[in-house]
């Protein structure tokens, strides 16, 4: 049972578009039965799954939920974080393309279940090109009252609009989704207040994952228990992952927790490419560790990855063979984040100037003792003291990779010095 | 009846290094501990102004996790650690990144002895800047007033909120991202381009030398080597209740006689005093007012001494330039006079005199280039200098301030009422109005003179006078630009009406114009700059000067009978009065 259909299960079962053929398919059978049974009883459905978010953050969705019901306000917003913008992670516009009913089905079961009346689908900016088929599923929606006034004849009102992403990596945080959604550029306010309580137009704000979303659906429709069939005792239920890098069939894959690095590489996506031996590979996106192939018989769960100092993040994982380099690797996460970076704290800001000019030496060899003990430094900062976790989570591939390659973070001498040693 | 709302302040306990502390909730972790007696250093916080939680630097151990301690509500049973070797090293670490994204150039560094970043560099005691050093070399000095020095700019935002929230200008912002990110004027123009009112409110909140005055102390050291010309000064009110400051004189402190003794010994041909110009100022627009109120409008007058207000003004509000007073503010007002009246008592050419105007303001540096203040192609002022930029001619002059004894001011343009020096603070121009109308109305001499509910730090204080039986005189004072929105929005939409507002456009007034002595945020956490700074210029007011009423300054009424005739008179309008200009 190597690649398996749970949150998937409609993927090709219609065209994705038409709201009538995914009703034909059982559509929105999860929201009848929330409104037949009532919030709390789903509630406690999504607490037994044991599901946990998919944004990155792994918080029990379902204990999420309920702190987001026990705000009090007079409007509340649900935000569907379709932002993606962890590099190597495509599943959640799989969700969108080929099954965007269900997204909105959960919408408006976490609405409902929130006591929220507003929900925005916030969407990446590069998937402009899906906005319009988005657009006109949610006015779908709207005509035939899955959204909208009394939702379904029900006392339950709930709106649903697109907003396009602001084209930043930070946006995907959830407060600076909020301030970009306010028109402001996309920077991360301090917590607390936290965004369930004062987020967009500082109201409390649900933002959760597309893929949440999708399995919320689907664990309401067929029990926590089937859910519950697949993965291990401490990670439940499938996960959605990408894979890309050099590997035969890139793509994106619906899993069970617990198969291993190495059956995911070799069974799912076809095994490295032209024969070459694998290297390493980044699990859970840029901000995910690097974890060698002497290792790739670590199993896929929560609890596994954590002990090799890693996390599932966002579900990617990027295969690199012998023909890459490590540190060449990590330059590019660097570039990336210091792209990205939204240049609000000191950590983060100059961190990220430091770790440019270190890298250079790194990559050109000509990084001196002194460059390894700021490298040391800048992480230590950059991980404990940047405001949002942007910055706090750039450090772990260095430090992974420091951890599984120490000798690439040292000079010759050092490393001959310590060899001697030992 | 009135309903009385009794709001339970909770109280929350918790223990700052080993101090048990209870607060209101709703505190910061940063509050909290000042209360303790300990002080955790900051860096971009602003108190009331600006708390991102951005520089890092107020780190502090909060139930065992690294946390921002300006952003950080306290919670019950909290435990805080402020010192530990963890929190003080990554503060250490913290600041050299920050160094390592600045120009550290102390010895010939404006902000020298007075910078926030240099402080905590010691307080720190960081020895060494151990990262590769990466900064801008950008600086924008096409303002007349203000100079944005990249290479100083250390993010910490201050000023971009400064300039948005509290002057509500809006012309500082955030660029770029990552390590590229700057702050720098909006649409990536010169502050010259834009509606920036030269108020320097930016300059006095900034931590370092990134923001400073456009220094013309050059212009006035050569005015005073050039034997060919007559060089006279003269000094706002402001001047001398914060000019102390920068001599290790506690705030507050009035330092008139002493002022005087070094601008003499600078070398001034005269030293003259604005409060004098404030006196004619209130002569003249007290009877616009008295016009106004007779000729029905338009109501309400208001006041046009602020340079920066009327910037801000022509920007926004150009449909109240008909309220805006005709007069020139006090210090061109004395320009015009010394190079016309001046000139013709002493034999003077006007083209040899040189006026130069030390004012607490950078914006007057904007005002003296302005077209219209000039009579005959002659300039009212010269050269316009800021407090600061005094203090450091008098240092470098090596002038032992302290050590000089009182002089006065020279005779005529230096003589000066209370109601003068009280144009210093919010609501003195209204006090020193208001005495002399009532005076003129009522035919009287009044002796009541305080009039209480004008002054204060309040940001819009409103009044009504019973003048006459007849005349309930209806005022209102307002300071800084968010209060001037508010405030000008209302009378705008007719929600408010008034005879008279006065308007500055600096928060408390011109003691605390752009152009004062700069205070560290770690003394304004416990002083009101505002108050302390206007206590001495109140303390002149009821203490020092014999007369406290405009119009019974002697020299102000010679002027008057021997030279302009008439207050509004056809002469005093040729020279003291203005216009005004539509930016919008
Ligand atoms: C810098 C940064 C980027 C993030 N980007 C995303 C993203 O693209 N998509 C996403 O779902 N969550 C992202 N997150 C996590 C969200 O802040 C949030 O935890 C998540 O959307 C919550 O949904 P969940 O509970 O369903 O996981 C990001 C977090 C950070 C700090
Ligand atoms: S950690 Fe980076 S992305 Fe997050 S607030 Fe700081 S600078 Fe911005
Ligand atoms: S801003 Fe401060 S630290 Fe920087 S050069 Fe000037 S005085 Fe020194
Ligand atoms: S001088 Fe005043 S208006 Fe101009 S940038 Fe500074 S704060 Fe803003
Ligand atoms: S100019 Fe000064 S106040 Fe403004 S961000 Fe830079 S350092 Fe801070």
């Amino acid at each position: 049972m190597k690649q398996v259909h749970f949150i998937t299960e409609l993927f090709d079962k219609y065209d994705g578009r038409d709201l009538l053929a995914y009703l034909n398919a059982g559509g929105f059978t999860a929201l009848k039965k929330l409104l037949d049974t009532g919030s709390e009883a789903v509630l406690a459905e999504i607490d037994a799954s044991g599901l946990q978010g998919r944004g990155g953050a792994a918080y029990p969705t379902g204990k999420k939920l309920r702190q987001a019901r026990a705000e009090k306000a007079a409007r509340k917003f649900v935000v569907c974080n379709a932002d993606e913008g962890e590099p190597g992670t495509f599943k959640d516009r799989e969700l969108l393309k080929r099954n965007i009913y269900q997204v909105i089905e959960g919408m408006v079961i976490a609405g409902i279940c929130t006591q929220s009346q507003e929900g925005i689908i916030y969407v990446r900016e590069e998937y402009t090109n899906m906005h319009d088929e988005i657009r006109s599923a949610i006015a779908e929606c709207y005509k035939h009252n899955y959204l909208g006034k009394g939702v379904l004849g029900s006392p339950y009102n709930f709106d649903l609009k697109l907003f396009s992403g602001a084209g930043s990596y930070v946006c995907g945080e959830g407060f600076a989704m909020c301030e970009s959604m306010e028109g402001k550029s996309g920077r991360p306010r301090s917590k607390p207040p936290y965004v369930k309580q004062e987020g967009f137009l500082r109201l409390p704000t649900l933002v959760i994952n597309t893929e949440t979303l999708s399995t919320i659906v689907s664990i309401i429709k067929h029990g926590a228990d089937s859910f519950r069939r697949y993965g291990t005792e401490k990670s439940p239920g499938t996960k959605l992952i990408s894979i890309s890098g050099k590997v035969n069939r890139p793509g994106v894959y619906e899993i069970p927790f617990g198969l291993t690095i190495r059956e995911i590489i070799n069974d799912l996506a076809g095994g490295i490419r032209n024969g070459k031996k694998g290297h390493f590979v980044q699990i859970g996106g840029a901000s995910g560790g690097i974890l060698p192939e002497r290792l790739w018989d670590t199993r896929y769960t929560y609890e596994d990855l954590a002990k090799a100092g890693l996390s599932v993040g966002s579900g990617a994982i990027v295969v690199a063979d012998e023909d890459n380099s490590l540190l060449d690797y990590l330059k590019v996460v660097q570039d990336f984040f210091r792209h990205e970076s939204c240049g609000k704290c000191t950590p983060c800001r100059e961190g990220n100037r430091q770790l440019r000019f270190i890298f250079e030496r790194i990559t050109n060899g000509t990084a001196t003792a002194a460059d390894y003990a700021n490298l040391e430094i800048v992480l230590d900062v950059m991980g404990k003291a940047s405001l949002c976790g942007s910055g706090k989570t750039e450090v772990v591939p260095f430090r992974t990779a420091q951890r599984y390659f120490p000798e690439l973070f040292m000079t010759k001498e050092t490393y001959a010095a310590k060899k001697a040693v030992v | 009846m009135q309903t009385v709302l009794l709001t339970i302040e909770k109280k929350v306990s918790l223990t700052i290094d080993n101090k048990k502390v209870r607060v209101p909730e709703g505190t910061t972790v940063l509050e909290a501990a000042k209360k303790a007696g300990i002080h955790i250093p900051t860096l971009c916080y602003l108190k009331d102004i600006n708390k991102a939680g951005a520089c890092r630097i107020c780190l502090v151990e909060a139930n065992g996790s690294l946390q921002a301690s300006c952003v950080l509500p306290v919670s019950e049973g909290m435990v805080v650690k402020t010192n530990t070797p963890r929190i003080r090293q990554m503060r250490k670490n913290i600041l050299a990144l920050i160094l390592a994204n600045h120009n550290s150039s102390c010895p010939t560094c404006v902000r020298n002895n007075n910078c926030e970043l240099q402080t905590l560099a010691k307080e720190l005691n960081l020895r060494e800047e151990i990262f590769e050093k990466e900064y801008s070399h950008h600086i924008d000095d096409f303002s007349p007033s203000v100079v944005r020095d990249d290479s100083k700019c250390i993010n910490c935002g201050r000023c971009v909120n400064v300039c948005n929230d509290v002057q509500t200008v809006g012309v500082l912002g955030f660029v770029h991202r990552s390590d590229r990110t700057k702050v720098a004027p909006v649409y990536d123009k010169s502050l010259a381009e834009l509606s920036c009112i030269n108020c320097g409110q930016c300059i006095v909140n900034c931590p370092v030398g990134a923001l400073r005055e456009k220094d013309n102390t050059d212009l006035v050291w050569e005015a005073l080597a050039d034997e060919t010309k007559h060089v006279v000064v003269q000094t706002a009110p402001a001047v001398r209740a914060a000019l102390g400051e920068e001599f290790g004189l506690p705030m507050g402190t009035s330092v008139t006689g002493k002022m005087v003794a070094a601008l003499r010994r600078l070398g001034f041909d005269k030293v003259f005093d604005t409060d004098f110009a404030a006196d004619v100022t209130i002569m003249e627009e007290g009877t616009e007012l008295l016009n106004r109120l007779k000729n029905g409008g338009p109501l309400p007058l208001i006041t046009s001494c602020s340079p920066g207000w009327i910037k801000f003004c022509e920007h926004k509000y150009p449909e109240l330039i008909p309220h805006l007073s005709t007069c020139k503010s006090p210090q061109n007002m004395m320009g015009a006079l010394l190079k016309s009246h001046y000139a013709k008592m002493n034999g003077l050419d006007p083209k040899d005199i040189v006026v130069v105007s030390v004012m607490p303001c950078t914006a007057k540096k904007f005002e003296v280039q302005r077209e219209e203040l000039a009579v005959d192609g002659i300039r009212d002022v010269d050269i316009s200098i800021t407090t600061r930029e005094l203090a450091r001619m008098i240092k470098e002059a090596r002038i032992e301030f302290n050590e000089l004894a009182d002089e006065p001011f020279d005779e005529f343009y230096g003589d000066s009422s209370g109601a003068g020096v009280i144009f210093g603070a919010t609501g003195g121009v209204m006090e020193a109005a208001i005495r002399t109308v009532a005076d003129i109305l009522t035919g009287q001499d009044i002796d009541e003179v305080n009039y209480e509910a004008v002054r204060g730090v309040e940001g819009i204080k409103e009044a009504e006078i019973q003048i006459t039986p007849d005349l309930k005189l209806k005022v209102a004072v307002v300071h800084g630009g968010a209060n001037i929105k508010t405030l000008m929005e209302k009378v705008l939409s007719g929600e408010t009406q008034y005879h008279f507002i006065e308007v500055m456009a600096c928060p408390g007034g011109c003691v605390n114009g752009g152009g004062q002595p700069i205070v560290p945020d770690k003394v304004k956490m416990e002083k009101d700059v505002r108050a302390e700074r206007a206590k001495a210029l109140y303390y002149e007011d009821s203490a020092v000067l014999p007369w406290r009423k405009s119009h019974k300054n002697p020299s102000v009424q010679r002027l008057y009978k021997e030279f302009l005739g008439e207050p509004n008179s056809h002469l005093a309008h040729e020279l003291l009065h203005t216009h005004y200009v539509n930016r919008q």
